[in-house]
């Protein structure tokens, strides 16, 4: 089943960046990649944000808020010298109820909670003041079970699914926790906010940088490493990956979009935005490369199939049989790097700085004096984002989308693959373009590609076709001189 | 001015579930009865407190849990509305207090003298946590004294446990000290349980006291050393196996409450009368006091 979960979103639940983030560029910046979360929210248009809150520690089962309206002025026990504030919040009360009850079908404790006065946590009183102000959409707000394992907090997860799905409604996934969470344990003056330590920082960028990637599930496999190097215990361990996960189909294919990184009073505050990526998940989970097509068997077996290095002799890297001085190809299944999965053909070409292909070929072929592209989108290396953007959202509308941009990106791709190849675009002879809308795109199209390949002197054919595999504008095939 | 002094001392756990059980007026909830032997306990301690002179309540509670620093309430007066966030369905209690202002500044700054790092709470709209308001209300209904209400610095999460001690014995110093240059008559109060595994589900009636009990029978051992230390008057013993006890018996004493009213006590000889002990939802309770002579009956 495909998740309703259409946008996930981490936030951190700190009070400084919605009461006084001009103290601080971070802070200010942060507030800043809040208002980007809010705009995602919008461009995605759930029917209800769900909050999963860190900061809100439950012992007996989980906690539901389902009061229909949560009000009243709230003040950090921490941070209470920076003020007050006042909230007023909309609950989808009705949700709330459906994910108890799908909670206690799958074997949990969760309970409704709906009590006026009922103090609702930092983290969650900041997250819907920034992300939702006018309470454009409902909410619910979910508690983080103090004893919970991963198998636990998964099937949470789950429960919050089976909800949606049963009510027919979609949902941004809010999970509000810091990255590295050791604050500073002196009052400091806010310009001089920094991440705690070097290794917390490290660890930071390095969560974002998988992030960034789409790399949800494999960030949510590091879970209990990441507790035990960035996080001071407290009361809840680091298993907010592990729900958001659980809620968006536990696996890599996303779209990661990291808004904001900074130190609040030490700990690692960002603000990351995750959408699935446009091939679509299918029902892959963690690093199965694909399990409508199978590729073939790792092949840990095999001997290399070059003499190994002599001493002394500079680095080369291997692509099939090719060898090569550029970067070392890599195949690349979603975003993880993964070894050759079988012999290819010889002279087979893959490189991980173009995008995945989304069947079981590879990016290019010689044979002979020439060299075969296969056919090349413009999707991005890692991330699969699309310069120009869709030509079809996730709901399957059609979107407005720039060809030009896709055409140059299509280049680009070319480019990348021909050189992992020992050749470059200007050794293309031929090359057959494959629009999906000649008399929309055409003159886009066109421009784009005079601009990059005028002189090289390549034959074309244009045709339009009525799909391609994924929601693109533009495909190119190129044959060229190795 | 005459010196002022602690006139007593307790143990004053703060389960929600024993304001529920009694049904005062100032809780929504209503019970049938339960947690009998605590109650009872905290009502012989009452009956005992009654005969002291007292001017005010100082506590210092797990529930107000700061990262950065120990903090004191600094606003003269609080009214408002505490609902437990695990226990919701139990505990929502109207409560209206005063606060001894003065006296927490002095803490507030002996303590920073001591090398503490210190803070005054002064947010008019902050809520007053829970563990605070039951041990309170459990050892004054009346709400008639002033109180000063300090934060438990989670020091034994942030470092260790040893960390923790020494912050938490500075602190107690640092509170005797002020309290002698007030003048004030102070009762002190240590809102914590000892051992503090709970249990994760809990009964469909809570006070269903048939489903009551210890977590872990190893629980209950640790729990019991500990009250004999009590009892014959080897606090400064107990307070040397407190990291032990935090670490086998998952003890809400991590909190620094306990060793913080047992440093301003300065390590009490003489036995502590033990009032109560029993479970809640598998939590060790007691009900301790440390009074002169002539108030114990």
């Amino acid at each position: 089943m495909t998740s309703p979960v259409t946008l996930g979103l981490i936030v951190p639940g700190l009070p400084q960046p919605l009461l006084c983030p001009e103290q601080n560029p971070g802070w200010q910046s942060v507030r800043d990649g809040f208002a980007r979360a809010r705009v995602a929210i919008e461009s995605a248009a759930p029917d209800v944000l769900v909050v999963y809150s860190t900061m809100w520690p439950s012992i007996l089962g989980h906690q539901v808020q389902a009061l229909p309206t949560l009000e009243w002025v709230h003040v950090d026990e921490l941070f209470h010298d920076l003020g007050s504030i006042r909230y007023r919040f909309e609950i989808d009360a009705a949700l709330a109820g459906a994910v108890v009850d799908a909670g206690v079908a799958r074997g949990l404790k969760v309970r409704a909670t709906a009590y006026h006065g009922f103090p609702v946590d930092t983290g969650s009183v900041v997250a819907l003041t920034l992300l939702n102000p006018d309470n454009a959409r409902k909410a619910v707000i979910l508690s983080s079970n103090v004893y919970s394992d991963r198998a636990e907090t998964v099937v949470y997860g789950k429960a919050l699914v089976d909800a949606l799905a049963a009510q027919g409604k979609t949902a941004a996934a809010i999970c509000v926790t810091t990255l590295s969470n050791r604050l500073h344990t002196r009052f400091i003056d806010p310009r001089e906010d920094r991440v705690h330590s070097q290794k917390d920082d490290e660890w930071n960028r390095k969560l974002l940088e998988f992030l960034g990637e789409g790399r949800l599930e494999d960030t949510a496999q590091l879970s209990r490493t990441i507790h035990k190097q960035i996080r001071v215990r407290k009361v809840v361990n680091f298993k907010s990956l592990w729900w958001l996960s659980s809620v968006m189909g536990a696996h890599n294919r996303y779209t990661g979009e990291v808004y904001a990184y900074a130190p609040i009073y030490g700990t690692g505050a960002a603000v990351v935005a995750l959408t699935r990526d446009v091939a679509g998940a299918g029902e892959r989970e963690f690093d199965e490369a694909d399990v409508e097509v199978y590729q073939g068997d790792r092949n840990v077996l095999a001997g290399p199939t070059t003499s190994p290095p002599r001493p002394g002799a500079a680095p080369t890297a291997t692509t099939g049989s090719r060898e090569t001085t550029a970067p070392a190809p890599v195949a690349r299944v979603g975003a993880a790097t993964v070894e050759q999965r079988r012999p290819e053909p010889a002279e087979a070409v893959r490189t991980s700085a173009a995008p995945r292909p989304v069947g079981p070929y590879p990016h290019a072929r010689r044979v002979g004096e020439l060299l075969f592209l296969s056919g090349i989108g413009p999707r991005q290396a890692g991330t699969d984002a699309i310069p120009g953007g869709p030509t079809r959202g996730l709901d399957g509308a059609p979107r407005d989308y720039d060809a030009g941009a896709q055409t140059e990106a299509v280049l680009e791709n070319i480019r990348v693959i021909l050189e992992a190849a020992g050749s470059s675009l200007d050794k293309i002879v031929d090359v057959q373009v494959f629009l999906i809308d000649m008399d929309r795109d055409f003159a886009a199209f066109n421009r784009a590609y005079t601009e990059r390949m005028a002189g090289v002197g390549a034959t074309r054919t244009t045709v339009a076709v009525r799909a391609l595999p994924t929601p693109i504008a533009v495909e190119m095939k190129v044959i060229a001189l190795p | 001015m005459t010196q002022g002094r602690i006139v007593a001392g307790a143990l004053a756990p703060h389960p929600p579930h024993l304001i529920y059980a009694e049904n005062p007026p100032q809780n929504e909830p209503r019970a049938e009865c339960g947690w009998e032997t605590l109650r009872w306990g905290y009502e012989r301690l009452r009956r005992d407190l009654a005969a002291l002179e007292l001017d005010v309540i100082v506590v210092l509670s797990p529930h107000w849990q700061t990262y950065v620093g120990t903090h004191l309430l600094g606003v003269p007066a609080f009214k408002s509305l505490s609902v437990d966030p695990i226990f919701p369905h139990l505990f929502r209690y109207h409560y209206e207090l005063t606060v001894d202002v003065e006296l927490a500044e002095a803490v507030h700054d002996a303590g920073r003298a001591a090398g503490l790092e210190m803070k005054m709470m002064r947010n008019p709209d902050f809520r007053v946590d829970y563990g605070t308001i039951v041990s309170c209300h459990l050892v004054r209904p009346d709400w008639a004294l002033p109180i000063v209400s300090i934060s438990s610095n989670r020091a034994s999460s942030y470092y260790n446990v040893d960390v923790m001690q020494e912050q938490a014995k500075a602190l107690g110093r640092a509170t005797a000290e002020a309290i002698r240059a007030s003048g004030r008559r102070a009762l002190l109060l240590s809102s914590c349980s000892l051992s503090h595994r709970h249990f994760v589900t809990e009964s469909e009636l809570p006070e269903d006291m048939s489903r009551e009990h210890i977590t872990h029978h190893g629980l209950y051992l640790w729990d019991m050393e500990l009250l004999r230390m009590i009892r014959s008057g080897r606090t400064r013993e107990l307070v040397d196996v407190m990291p032990e006890f935090i670490a086998q018996a998952i003890g809400e004493t991590d909190s620094g409450a306990l060793t913080w009213l047992l440093s301003a006590l300065d390590y009490p000889e003489v036995p502590g009368e033990v009032y109560a002990y029993g479970t809640v939802i598998g939590t060790g309770n007691a009900v301790v006091g440390w009074l002169p002579e002539e108030a114990r009956r």
